[in-house]
């Protein structure tokens, strides 16, 4: 055996991580320490120059009302996503994985279809089925998915609807998984199905739901598409309504490519917290560990 | 055991019955429910859309596609087709570099193969929202920002796709057919291509799919990366016509069967390929 071989066989993906991931945090973090500062009338050549500013646009991000607004925004729909999507795509899994049910093929595949929908064709779908003019929804139940405070559940409901099938995947396949003699065990102790539900299937699927809220909590702080494509059809979504749409407008429409880096490492920095801290709280309650 | 015996049927109607078929149904017509309408609006003509019953089938499906196909001079083509060349090229890439990195990390023991590992699942955790911006900068400073590379190369690296490969090659390569092939004298590089990748194929048809899925969706990167919509994938054309819809409720029926259109190939795929969608998700992922 060669000794070289696995480092020949590693060589792309460690090009491609350098050059694509480690190469741009570092920029960014160089970025974000700088500003530009304009001498004279900031007209001409090297009127413009970046002076290093050190943490000052992290302050600024941090101390900033817009952003915050968003970040509450963002809490409030992404609190509203995690539990309504992983309780459906629980739900949905027990169900499935109960032997009894009927259907359960066809109703399998369709939960899982619309994974297959981008999120842009997702909340264009939602969005026009919002719409006074054209919504099916809107000759049954008249409200108005559009306003300023049912927004945010309309976009929670768009969420929910593009990620309940992967998330019902992911346990349903953790519930395949497990050896059957173990619910013939409990049967023959005298547990009905639901009670093995909750007793067996429940405390095996633990690590699942913790990876997928993991996930889930990750992809909710980053949350853009939705907004920026429902944004067209109302004029209660500003065009700061996530951090990260925030990021965009600063970056591209600004052209404050330094506050932009500051404010995206804030969001990196939020999404590693919440992340990590939910695993360290859901780890010491489930598994006892101090 | 009477106190048993009594409680068990009832368990069994609250779970095993017409219930829980029932709120599995309700799942599935929720899940649905916004396909099917989209496919029935894409029929409807623009003078249909606003009048008729939305659930009433339209007579303008073809008229819809002929003229989103007219569209500024074919876009809507092009968009199909720049879709299908990065989900397409970038999938197969990045599937290739999941399976060769992932099989050396499984069946070589080397100096600083943890400490590799460990700083490409580490990725996982990296937003894209961090990257977005720098990838841009960078890709503008040698000249190829709005280019077809700006948006295929940065996918190309998925470390949760080599994790999934590491896992696939350790379970399904047998370490004896690697030494019997060291014995007979092949090369490292014919084992992996002769003997190992043969063997990892239905692994890497499960991370093709899942990144082919995941580029197709994507909205933010090649929104950020392009400016030329001669380039754009067909989210980020859809966006742009549904902004310009916005002032002209006329390219509604547009929007709707470019909508549907896009999704059809991505069902198809999925329909067809249902038996790959595994998901190893969970299988050690959280220690």
């Amino acid at each position: 055996m060669k000794r070289s071989a696995p480092y020949v066989f590693l060589t792309p993906a460690i090009v491609l991580f350098t050059l694509f991931l480690a190469v741009p945090i570092g920029y960014t973090v160089y970025l974000a320490m700088l500003r530009s500062k304009v001498s004279g009338l900031g007209l001409g050549k090297g009127s413009r120059r970046e002076v290093f500013v050190g943490f000052d646009n992290f302050a600024a991000a941090l101390s900033d009302a817009e952003l915050w607004n968003g970040w509450l925004r963002v809490l409030g729909y992404g609190a509203l996503v995690l539990v309504v999507m992983l309780g459906l795509a629980l739900l949905f899994a027990l169900l499935l994985d109960s032997a009894r049910v009927r259907l359960a093929r066809f109703s399998r595949i369709a939960i899982f279809l619309p994974y297959a929908v981008p999120g842009v064709a997702a909340t264009l779908l939602w969005g026009f089925l919002y719409l006074p003019s054209l919504s099916p929804i809107r000759e049954i139940l008249d409200v108005d998915f559009l306003g300023a405070t049912t927004v945010t559940y309309s976009m929670a409901n768009v969420a929910v609807w593009g990620g309940v099938g992967f998330n019902m995947l992911v346990l349903y396949t953790t519930l395949r998984a497990i050896p059957r003699d173990l619910y013939e065990a409990a049967r023959l102790d005298g547990a009905s199905e639901f009670q093995i539900a909750i007793r067996v299937k429940i405390p095996i699927l633990v690590p699942a739901i913790i990876l997928t809220t993991v996930f889930s909590i990750i992809a909710t702080i980053q949350v853009f598409t939705e907004p920026t494509t429902l944004r067209p059809l109302t004029n209660t979504i500003s065009s700061t309504w996530s951090p990260l749409m925030k990021v965009y407008r600063d970056a591209f429409v600004t052209g404050d490519l330094y506050s932009a880096a500051a404010t995206s490492i804030v969001i990196a920095a939020i999404s590693l917290v919440l992340s990590f801290g939910f695993l360290r709280v859901v780890r010491n309650r489930a598994f006892g560990e101090g | 055991m009477t106190a048993v015996s009594h409680r068990r049927p009832r368990g069994k109607a609250a779970f095993g019955g017409l219930a829980p078929t029932a709120l599995l149904l309700i799942g599935a017509i929720y899940c649905l429910f916004p396909v099917l309408w989209v496919l029935i609006a894409a029929t409807k003509s623009p003078a249909e859309l606003f009048s008729t019953g939305t659930l009433a089938v339209g007579t303008g499906f073809f008229d819809n596609v002929t003229q989103l196909f007219a569209y500024r001079d074919g876009v809507f083509w092009l968009w199909a087709a720049n879709t299908l060349i990065y989900a397409g090229g970038g999938a197969l890439l990045s599937t290739a570099v999941s399976a060769v990195s992932g099989y050396a990390l499984a069946k070589y023991r080397f100096p600083g193969r943890n400490l590799i590992f460990n700083l490409l699942i580490g990725g996982i955790l990296v937003p894209a929202v961090v990257l977005a911006i720098p990838q841009y900068l960078l890709f503008s400073k040698i000249g190829l920002a709005d280019s077809y590379w700006a948006v295929l190369l940065p996918q190309i690296l998925h470390p949760y796709s080599i994790y999934l490969a590491r896992i696939y090659a350790a379970a399904a390569i047998p370490d004896s057919l690697l030494e019997a092939g060291r014995i007979d004298g092949a090369s490292e590089g014919r084992l992996m291509w002769r003997v190992a990748i043969p063997l990892m194929v239905p692994g890497m048809v499960t991370i093709f799919l899942f990144q082919f899925v995941a580029i197709w969706n994507n909205f933010l990167l090649p929104f950020i990366m392009l400016g030329d919509d001669g380039k754009f994938p067909l989210t980020v054309g859809l966006f742009t016509l549904l902004q310009s819809g916005a002032n002209q409720p006329s390219l509604y029926n547009l929007i709707l069967t470019g909508a549907f259109l896009s999704l059809v190939p991505l069902i198809a795929l999925f329909l067809t390929m249902q038996r790959y969608w595994r998901t190893d998700l969970s299988s050690g992922a959280v220690k």
